[in-house]
């Protein structure tokens, strides 16, 4: 959750990730750098408010209107407050083949969620996603930067015990 | 003189041929033949730069690319963005798989459209009543819910109805060239994708109310005229004023001898040419604020001709047999009119049978 | 054992460091074309090979190449689409996890022979560990002089920058890569004008796929000629194939263009058959967007012939009777498999892909979405199946990117070869719903 009272700010070493990915563009084209700073945003506030995407337009002296646009446009930006582990679930073809929306009952069940709800612990939001280019292994879900592959019911049952722990 | 003209394009469209200079686009060109050929327009905006080539409405069959290379095109094109060439051959109306693809951008763009007409300020100048009346079908084939939108509130001068919207990004531009700050855009994607400010936040600004005039459909409508009347009981009248922000040229819009709307002046295109500030749109509503110039030129056509109101369109008689008509072609039991009927066939099947009809009763 | 040319060393331990890489001939390419070779001659080998793009469009990669225009004074761009999303495909993804250097190799060889400085490379943002896995690979070529100023004393400086997108199958369009590239919102211009004329930052881009790419470090050690002599016809090389679906060893296999299709799903080289105890019903060949072939089809062309996994191959018959090799995402199903399911996650997933700017694929991939899924949920009507055909159609070719085409595609092909499927989920909609239910009728099974 963004605290509300501290005004947005990068940490002190992403703030300097941030000059470095900026500068690597062309003079003129910071706007390059939108999608990967609100990556970095995300990264640090969990998910992406207006405040947010207001201090990332000022980073990269463009109009808080342009970062809404392309914000609300891609889906890997959390655009409401979200759990602490996102899991974003395939639900596409191939996956679909191999159990995949079985699986997904299960996991569904386990959590006593539905998609796009977040448990009342706070700690997992469930997002269903589209095809995440691993179809050969699938079912898969993804929490942030890592892929579960293979899933059963049995590997989600191990995969949520584990991240409920911390 | 010889000398002095420069190069031309010769160029055929549907079977007529037309001299322009090379960078004219296909719709620029046909444009100059007139309203009856130029291909229908919904989301291109000649005075917007960078408008043209999404709402697909003016796609065009190319049958010969040019006089070097006269293959013809694989696919249509659209019109509004694609440049001619010496000997270039386009078809517009004369070629069906124009006419047929042209009856589905109709169908799609009306699917999720509430077609509220009765209720909608636009009614009767609204760009896809026209392109529907001239192209679409006379039934639809879409039985799923319609989308629907969160309400936002976008300010005290403009009223925004994102269930009418056909995304022509027309206003997005309008905001882009003629405003210094823009705080409107498309939000998300695909058949979600909506015009909005994001946070709730009005749209300050002096030109903001050009997007009024540029919307072809009843998406964003004037606040300050809404439900007060239909366009086809107004009376348009060119105006100026002597004005410190824009041209002051605009048109006012009678009902009796109050003004209820002041808009700018739209070409035969609908398109504005000099775009108006918010001061002689919102707040200059009395007569004594302009110097009237005289009434506005109106096609014949338009339904702000009260000529249109033809007497014999107004008996009962022909309304019911409309009625029944069109009631019988929604019945679920009957088939779907497939072979492409447009409604400006039937009803002018139907004006006449009512036209005989009725020299028969007078007689 | 038939040449590999991407995945040779794959299985080397340590191949994701750049010493193992270098050890293993990795980086000659550079040397060879920065130090005997001018960009005309690098282009000139990549144009004998006949290498076509591996995205899915399948065009000839020199050719591509020889359209960039080359005004004075303005940059030009290499930027490497790396925005894999096609249901169906996972090569670059394993690709670029396995051998990330293979792909760095290609973009210093690939932009020296464009004359770009400065290339990106655009990877879909959910494969952030690969994003991580390439930004190592940069900086230890960079380490080691093959990136940067001067690359190897050559004169050519070369910066290398790998872009995070954002969730957006739309954005592995070349031109909607590009707005996304600019920090926009990733919708496809119109063409013309062509990248190749005005591409990034309205400057000569050429855009390739992560394999495309790959192969030119070969082609550049070996030659075009002898990467021509692979292959069958305008096929030529090997094709990486994403392997998915109801065969035995799912995976990404490296095969050379021309075996039969026969083969590649049944020998113990490739897929390795169809799970036990099951048979083949239908097969997505070149990902989500090309059309399903019902199994005899698939095996064999219309006259009788073995099909073989090759452009010409997988498109003899035209829609009647083909389908297309795509990217390679190769989805097979047995007899468990419910096309009409298949056929509608594959319409939620172009109406959820949808950029939403032009109005036939804004409207039409959401409708046939809803019509699917009602079918689907026992709530279908028969003239929903005809209604189906005629939006397919009416997108078809009249959007601004192929995406509207990629929409219409399976949904128009599955009802082609698989009607009566759709005709017994209107008749019988109870039986249809109960769960794993499928139609068992005339199914040609193999």
């Amino acid at each position: 959750m963004t605290d509300t009272t501290t005004p947005i700010t990068f940490t002190p070493e992403r703030l300097a990730k941030a000059q470095e990915i900026i500068a690597r563009y062309p003079a003129g084209k910071q706007k390059s750098a939108l999608l990967p700073l609100l990556h970095l945003a995300q990264e640090q506030y969990g998910w992406v408010s207006s405040d947010v995407m207001d201090y990332v337009a000022g980073l990269l002296s463009i109009l808080p209107i342009e970062v809404y646009e392309v914000a609300s446009f891609y889906t890997m930006f959390h655009l409401d407050p979200v759990g602490k582990h996102v899991i974003e679930y395939c639900r596409t073809g191939p996956c679909c083949l191999m159990g995949g929306e079985d699986v997904y009952g299960h996991l569904k069940q386990k959590l006593g969620i539905d998609t796009g709800e977040t448990t009342p612990d706070g700690k997992f939001t469930l997002k269903e996603v589209e095809c995440l280019a691993a179809c050969g292994w699938g079912p898969v879900f993804q929490i942030r930067e890592k892929y579960y592959m293979n899933l059963t019911n049995s590997k989600v049952d191990e995969i949520i015990e584990e991240l409920s722990k911390d | 003189m010889e000398n002095t003209a420069p190069q031309l394009f010769k160029i055929t469209f549907d079977g007529i041929e037309i001299e322009v200079p090379p960078g004219t686009t296909i719709m620029q060109a046909a444009r100059q033949l007139g309203p009856h050929y130029a291909p229908p327009a919904m989301c291109y905006y000649e005075p917007l730069k960078g408008t043209g080539g999404k709402c697909r409405a003016c796609l065009v069959k190319v049958t010969a690319g040019s006089a070097k290379d006269p293959r013809p095109m694989p696919k249509l094109v659209p019109s509004c963005i694609t440049t001619v060439q010496d000997g270039m051959v386009v078809e517009n109306t004369t070629n069906e798989s124009v006419l047929e693809t042209r009856r589905g951008i109709v169908e799609f763009l009306l699917i999720n459209h509430p077609l509220d007409c009765p209720v909608c300020d636009q009614a009767g100048e609204c760009h896809l009543q026209d392109f529907a009346f001239e192209h679409g079908r006379v039934t639809t084939r879409y039985e799923e819910e319609r989308r629907t939108f969160e309400k936002h509130d976008i300010g005290p001068y403009v009223q925004l109805h994102m269930t009418r919207c056909i995304l022509c990004y027309r206003c997005v531009f309008t905001a882009d060239q003629i405003t210094n700050k823009r705080v409107h855009g498309v939000m998300n994607r695909g058949d979600h994708a909506e015009i909005s400010t994001y946070i709730e936040k009005a749209i300050d600004n002096d030109f903001s109310g050009n997007v009024i005039d540029v919307c072809p459909v009843g998406a964003l409508t004037d606040k300050t005229y809404r439900f007060k009347s239909r366009v086809w009981f107004s009376k348009p009248v060119e105006a100026h004023c002597d004005c410190e922000k824009c041209s002051g040229n605009v048109t006012l819009w009678y009902r009796g001898d109050e003004v209820i709307r002041v808009t700018a002046r739209k070409n035969e295109w609908g398109e504005v040419k000099e775009f108006i500030c918010n001061t002689c749109r919102f707040e200059r509503k009395k007569t004594s604020d302009w110097t009237i110039e005289g009434p506005t030129k109106i096609s014949r056509h338009s339904v702000i001709m009260a000529n249109k109101y033809r007497a014999d369109l107004k008996k009962p008689a022909f309304g019911l047999k409309v009625a029944e008509a069109q009631y019988k072609q929604i019945d679920d039991s009957r088939p779907y009119i497939t072979d492409g009927t447009t409604i400006r066939e039937l009803s002018k099947e139907n004006n006449a049978k009512a036209n005989q009809r009725s020299l028969a009763e007078n007689n | 054992m038939a040449v590999k040319i991407l995945t040779e060393h794959i299985n080397v331990p340590g191949i994701n460091t750049f010493d193992v890489y270098r050890k293993m001939g990795g980086y000659t390419a550079v040397e060879k074309a920065l130090k005997k070779m001018t960009p005309e001659e690098v282009v000139e080998e990549v144009k004998k090979s006949g290498v076509r793009g591996r995205g899915g469009a399948g065009f000839p990669m020199g050719m591509k190449w020889s359209f960039l225009a080359k005004p004075e004074g303005v940059p030009r761009y290499l930027v490497c689409n790396a925005d894999e999303s096609e249901p169906g495909t996972f090569k670059d993804h394993f690709l670029m996890r396995e051998i990330p250097h293979l792909l760095i190799e290609g973009m210093i060889v690939s932009s020296f022979a464009l004359g770009a400085n400065k290339s990106f490379i655009y990877v879909r943002g959910e494969l952030m560990y690969v994003i991580h896995i390439l930004e190592k690979a940069i900086a230890e070529a960079k380490a080691a002089g093959f990136l940067g100023k001067n690359i190897l004393g050559s004169g050519y400086d070369l910066e290398l920058v790998v872009q995070p997108g954002g969730g957006a199958y739309i954005c592995g369009e070349e031109t909607a890569l590009l707005e996304s590239l600019e920090g926009k919102r990733g919708n496809p211009r119109n063409k013309p004008p062509f990248p190749a004329v005005k591409g990034l930052y309205q400057s000569p881009t050429v855009v390739n796929n992560v394999e495309s790419i790959a192969n030119t470090p070969w082609i550049v050690n070996n030659g075009g000629d002898a990467y021509a002599s692979l292959g069958i016809g305008r096929s030529t090389g090997t094709k990486l194939i994403s392997a998915s679906g109801h065969i035995n060893k799912p995976g990404v296999y490296e095969i050379p263009l021309g075996i039969t299709v026969e083969d590649f799903i049944y020998a113990d080289e490739w897929c390795g058959g169809i799970r036990p105890g099951h048979h083949l019903k239908a097969v997505i060949a070149g990902g989500s967007s090309v059309p399903i072939l019902p199994a005899h089809l698939i095996l064999n062309l219309a006259n009788g012939d073995k099909r073989l996994m090759t452009y010409e191959s997988l498109s003899d018959g035209g829609f009647a009777t083909g389908t297309m090799l795509g990217s390679g995402g190769f989805i097979a199903m047995d007899e468990t498999a419910c096309v009409v399911r298949n056929t509608w996650t594959f319409a939620r997933f172009y109406h959820h892909e949808s950029c939403g700017q032009c109005s036939p694929c804004r409207e039409g991939t959401g409708w046939m979405d809803k019509v699917l899924e009602r079918i689907e949920h026992g709530k279908g009507n028969m003239h929903d199946i005809d209604l189906l055909v005629d939006v397919a159609k009416k997108i078809e070719g009249n959007t601004i990117c192929p995406l509207g085409d990629a929409a219409a595609w399976p949904v128009a092909s599955a009802i082609r070869h698989f009607r009566d499927e759709f005709e017994w989920h209107v008749k019988h909609p109870q039986e249809a719903t109960q769960p794993g239910a499928v139609y068992r009728g005339a199914m040609e099974l193999v």
